[in-house]
C-alpha cells in the first residue's frame, strides 16, 4: 500500500515538473497588437490614406506605391524591368527607356528611392530610383506616375550609394559599391585590386524646372565599397556623407577578409569645392560610354542617346575636397538628422553606434586635427569628430530615420527590432521586435529636415510564419508602427511585392491634386498619332506595314485588315481617342511575340507584329473599358509572303457579306 | 400717355444694360450621375456655344443612339445673342422714351422671350431623345432620353438634372424687377397721380 502512494506520489512529482520545465520554455513571437490598433489603420471604403508610401520592389526592379496607414497597395511603377501588362519596355515607345551601353537590358535591382526636395523638405515633383545591378538612376514624375528618365552611370560597379539627392535637389548622388578598373586599361588581374581598382561618386545635376538629369562631374575615389549615403542640410549643405566598407581592399571572401579593420570610415564629400575646382577647369574630360533615355510625354515615346565623355576630379590630386572618419566595423548606414549636425554611422558588427557632429568635423579639419591619411587622404581623429555613441543598442544596426522630435529611429537586422533613441542625449528610449530581421525603415518626411513624423515601417527580410505559407517562396512584408506616444506601437502587418528595401512617404495632398487624369489628344505630338478615325490608316512602305488605329468605347478602326503579308513587320500604332478619366484600351493580337500594350486617353502607342503563317488573326482590347468592351475586337488578314492581296481596311463595311 | 417716372427709368436702364451679361455666363446646365461618374458630367448652354464634357457625354450617349452633340445642331447660337441685344435695345428706348406703354410692351417680350426659349429647348430635348438611331447597340424598347426641362430624372443608370443657370438667373430676376416696377407704376403712382 505504502508502495502504491510513494509511486503516485512519484508520478505526480514527474507530471509536475514536466509542467514546471514546459511553462518555462520561452514563448514564440506570437506578439500581437494591442489596443485600438484595428482603428488607427482603417481607411474606410472610399476615403484617402493620409500618406503615399513609395516602396523599391528590390530584384523585381519596380516601385511600388502604397497608401499609409492602410498599407494598400496602389500601383506598381515600372522602372528598370520590364512590364507585359502595361508595355513597358515592349512597346517600340519605350524599348529605347531600358537601353544601356550594352544593349537593351530587360531587368535591374532598384533599392533606395529619393524624394526630390527643396530646402531639405519634400516637394512632391519627382522621385528618384537606382540600379543596383547595371548602374542607372531613374526618375518618376509624380504627376504621371511613370519612369520618364533614366540615365546610365559609367565607371561603376554596384549601383548602392544611390540616388541621394542634395537639400534643394541640385544633385543626385550615385556611388559605386564595387570599385571596378578604370580608364583604357580594364583587362587586369583581379588580385590587382589595390593598384588598379578605383571607387567614384556620380554628381548628376537635376535641371530645376525639367528634372532634367546630366552627369555633371564624376570624383574619382580610392578603391573600396561606397554603401550608403546621405547629403547634408542646413548647415552641412554642400556636404555629402558616404560609408565606406572593404578598407582592407579585399576581392574575394570579403565576409571575412573584408571585416578585419577595427573601423573603416564615413567620407565626408564637400561638394562645393569640388564645384570650385571645376569652375576652375580642372576636372579631367574622360572616354566613358553610358546611355541617356529620356521620354517625352507630347511624343508619347522614349529616345536613347549614347554619351561619350565623363568628367572627372580625381580627389587623390585635390584632397581639400574629401576627408575620412573612422567608423567602427563596416558601416552600413549614414545618416544625417533633421537639423544637418548629426552623422549617424551604422557598423553593422559593432558593438556601438556613433554619432558624429558637423561642427567638430570642421573644428577638427581647421586644426588639421588628423590621426594620418589613407592613400593621401586626411584621416580625422574619431574622438574630435565623435559627438558621442549610442551604448548597447542592439545587434546589427542598418539605417537610422528621425522625427521632427529630436529623436532617431534605427533598425537593427540581427536582434531584429526597432531602437527609438535621442540624437542629443544619445538614451535609449523604447525598443519594438520586428517580424523578422528588419532591413530598412521610414518615417515619413524621415531623411529631409523636416520630418512629418506618426508612423514607422519596418520593411522586413524575413516573414516566416506571419502569413498563409505558400510554398517554399513566401511574401515580403512591411510593418507599420505608430511612434505618436512614448512607446512605439505595432498597428499593422501588410505584405509587399518584390524585395523592398528603403522607401520612403510625403503626405499625400503634397501631390493627389497633381495627378493627370487624361494626356490631351490635341497636344499629341506621336509621329503616328491618328487623332481622329478619320486619319485612321493603314500604310505600307516596303515590307513594313503601319497600321493608325484609333480605339474608343467600343471600337478599333480600322477593325478589318487586309494585305498584310507572312514577313512583313506590321506596326499597330493605337491612339486612345478617349478624353474622360479612367478609360484607357488595351491592344493584343494573337501569337505577339512581345506584350500587349495598355493605352491611355490621348495617348498613342505601338506594337510591333511579325506574322509567320498566313490566316485570318483577331486582335482585341485587352482592358474591360465599357458595356460593349468584348465587342471592342477585329480581324487581320495575313496573306502567304509575294500575294497580291490588296492592302485593305475598314470599319462597319459590311458590303462585302453576302 | 403715362409717363414713367424717373427711378422706374433709371432702374429699367439698368435691368436692360444687365441683359449684357447672357453673353458672357452659360444660360443654362445639365448636369448627369451616374455609378461610374460619381464625380459628374455637366454641359453648360452658353448663348452660341456648349462647354463641359460634351464629348464624354456624346461618346456614352452613341451607345442608345443619340446624336452627337455639336454647336451646329443649333441654330439658335447664330442668332439668340441679337435676340437679347434687341431685347435691351427695346429697354433702354423705353427708359429713354419713359412711356408706360413702352413697359408694358417691354414686360411682355421679356415673359415671351423666355416661354419661347423655353419650348425651343424642349422640342430639342423632344427630338434629340427620342430621335434614335435604330442600329445603336442599346435599343430599349419603349425608352426615350428626353432631358427633363427643369429638373431631375432617371434615364438608365444617369440620374440627369437640368435647370437654369447664372445667365437665366440675372433674366429672372430682371424679369421680376421690371414686372415689379410695372406694378407699381400701375397700382401705387398711376392711381396717386390719377
Amino acid at each position: 500500500m505504502k508502495n502504491i502512494i510513494n509511486r503516485i506520489i512519484l508520478s505526480l512529482g514527474l507530471l509536475s515538473m514536466l509542467y514546471v520545465i514546459e511553462s518555462c520554455k520561452p514563448k514564440g513571437p506570437a506578439a500581437v497588437t494591442t489596443g485600438d490598433a484595428a482603428s488607427k489603420v482603417y481607411v474606410a471604403p472610399g476615403q484617402y490614406d493620409e500618406f503615399y508610401n513609395f516602396v523599391s520592389g528590390g530584384f523585381n526592379g519596380q516601385m511600388a506605391v502604397y497608401g499609409l496607414p492602410s498599407g494598400r497597395l496602389f500601383r506598381n511603377i515600372p522602372v528598370f524591368s520590364v512590364n507585359p501588362e502595361s508595355g513597358y519596355g515592349y512597346s517600340e515607345e519605350t524599348k529605347p527607356m531600358l537601353n544601356t551601353s550594352h544593349g537593351f537590358i530587360p531587368w535591374d535591382d532598384l533599392h533606395h528611392p529619393a524624394l526630390s526636395t527643396t530646402k531639405g523638405e519634400h516637394d512632391g515633383r519627382w522621385l528618384f530610383g537606382n540600379a543596383n545591378n547595371t548602374p542607372r538612376v531613374g526618375r518618376i514624375d509624380l504627376t504621371t506616375f511613370r519612369t520618364v528618365e533614366i540615365i546610365e552611370l559609367p565607371n561603376s560597379g554596384g549601383n548602392h550609394s544611390s540616388p541621394f539627392i542634395t537639400e534643394n535637389t541640385e544633385y543626385v548622388v550615385a556611388g559605386t559599391r564595387f570599385s571596378v578598373p578604370m580608364g583604357d586599361n580594364r583587362d587586369v588581374p583581379i588580385s590587382s585590386y589595390k593598384e588598379n581598382f578605383k571607387g567614384s561618386i556620380s554628381f548628376i545635376k537635376v535641371n530645376p524646372e525639367t528634372g532634367r538629369m546630366n552627369i555633371e562631374f564624376q570624383l574619382r575615389t580610392p578603391g573600396f565599397n561606397y554603401d550608403l549615403s546621405r547629403a547634408g542640410k542646413g548647415p552641412s549643405h554642400g556636404w555629402f556623407f558616404f560609408s565606406c566598407y572593404n578598407t582592407e581592399q579585399a576581392y574575394t571572401l570579403l565576409e571575412v577578409n573584408a571585416s578585419r579593420n577595427d573601423k573603416d570610415f564615413i567620407m565626408a564629400v564637400n561638394w562645393k569645392k569640388a564645384e570650385e575646382y571645376l569652375a576652375q577647369g580642372k576636372g579631367r574630360k574622360e572616354k566613358a560610354q553610358y546611355a541617356h533615355n529620356v521620354y517625352d510625354e507630347r511624343t508619347h515615346t522614349a529616345t536613347s542617346t549614347i554619351m561619350n565623355e565623363v568628367t572627372v576630379l580625381d580627389v587623390m590630386e585635390f584632397p581639400d575636397i574629401v576627408y575620412f572618419i573612422p567608423c567602427p566595423k563596416s558601416p552600413h548606414g549614414c545618416d544625417v538628422d533633421p537639423s544637418g549636425e548629426f552623422i549617424v554611422g551604422s557598423g553593422k558588427l559593432a558593438a556601438v553606434m556613433p554619432v558624429f557632429s558637423f561642427g567638430k568635423i570642421q573644428t577638427a579639419i581647421a586644426n588639421k586635427d588628423y590621426e594620418g591619411d589613407f592613400g593621401g587622404i586626411p584621416v580625422i581623429k574619431y574622438e574630435s569628430a565623435l559627438h558621442g555613441e549610442v551604448k548597447k543598442p542592439g545587434l546589427g544596426p542598418l539605417h537610422t530615420e528621425f522625427d521632427a522630435n529630436g529623436n532617431a529611429y534605427t533598425s537593427f537586422f540581427v536582434s531584429s527590432e526597432i531602437v527609438k533613441w535621442n540624437v542629443k542625449t544619445l538614451e535609449v528610449l523604447d525598443r519594438v521586435p520586428t517580424y523578422y530581421s528588419i532591413g530598412h525603415l521610414c518615417v515619413p518626411g524621415g531623411p529631409t529636415a523636416k520630418p512629418h513624423g506618426k508612423y514607422v515601417i519596418a520593411y522586413n527580410k524575413i516573414t516566416k510564419d506571419r502569413y498563409l505559407p505558400t510554398g517554399p517562396e513566401l511574401t515580403q512584408s512591411a510593418q507599420l508602427y505608430s511612434i505618436d506616444g512614448d512607446k512605439m506601437q505595432l498597428l499593422l502587418d501588410f505584405p509587399t511585392i518584390g524585395e523592398p528595401h528603403y522607401a520612403e512617404a510625403l503626405p499625400a495632398s503634397l501631390i493627389k491634386d497633381k495627378s493627370v487624369k487624361i494626356y490631351k489628344i490635341e497636344e499629341n505630338e506621336h509621329p503616328f498619332a491618328a487623332k481622329g478615325e478619320k486619319m485612321a490608316r493603314v500604310e505600307r512602305k516596303g515590307n513594313e506595314v503601319h497600321v493608325y488605329m484609333t480605339a474608343i468605347r467600343s471600337h478599333l478602326t480600322p477593325d478589318n485588315i487586309e494585305g498584310v503579308r507572312v514577313g512583313d513587320d506590321v506596326y499597330f500604332h493605337v491612339t486612345n481617342l478617349e478624353q474622360d478619366w479612367d478609360v484607357p484600351h488595351g491592344f493584343a493580337i494573337k501569337g505577339a511575340t512581345n506584350a500587349e500594350i495598355l493605352i491611355m486617353p490621348g495617348e498613342t502607342q505601338t506594337l510591333k507584329y511579325k506574322p509567320l503563317k498566313a490566316g485570318v488573326i483577331p486582335f482585341y482590347c485587352t482592358d474591360f473599358c465599357s458595356a460593349l468592351h468584348q465587342e471592342m475586337s477585329g480581324y487581320l488578314r495575313v496573306s502567304p509572303a509575294g500575294s497580291n492581296t490588296p492592302l485593305k481596311f475598314s470599319t462597319g463595311d459590311t458590303g462585302g457579306q453576302k | 400717355m403715362k409717363k414713367l417716372r424717373t427711378s422706374t427709368r433709371i432702374i429699367i436702364a439698368v435691368a436692360s444694360l444687365a441683359m449684357i451679361s447672357a453673353l458672357y455666363v452659360p444660360l443654362w446646365q445639365i448636369l448627369m450621375w451616374a455609378p461610374q461618374y460619381p464625380e459628374g458630367l455637366e454641359m453648360k448652354i452658353w448663348i452660341d456655344n456648349i462647354s463641359g464634357d460634351v464629348k464624354i457625354i456624346s461618346a456614352l450617349n452613341h451607345y442608345i443612339g443619340m446624336k452627337h452633340i455639336e454647336v451646329s445642331m443649333f441654330p439658335e447660337f447664330g442668332y439668340m445673342k441679337y435676340i437679347v441685344l434687341t431685347l435691351m435695345g427695346i429697354g433702354l428706348l423705353t427708359a429713354l422714351i419713359g412711356r408706360r406703354i413702352g413697359l408694358v410692351l417691354f414686360a411682355g417680350l421679356i415673359v415671351i422671350t423666355g416661354i419661347a426659349a423655353l419650348v425651343d429647348f424642349y422640342l430639342w430635348g423632344y427630338d434629340y431623345g427620342h430621335n434614335l438611331d435604330p442600329t445603336a447597340p442599346i435599343v430599349v424598347p419603349g425608352m426615350s432620353y428626353q432631358p427633363p426641362l427643369i429638373g431631375t430624372k432617371q434615364l438608365l443608370n444617369f440620374t440627369a438634372f437640368s435647370g437654369p443657370d447664372i445667365g437665366s438667373w440675372i433674366f429672372v430676376v430682371i424679369g421680376v424687377t421690371i414686372f415689379v416696377v410695372l406694378g407699381l407704376e400701375i397700382f401705387k403712382y398711376g392711381k396717386a397721380k390719377g
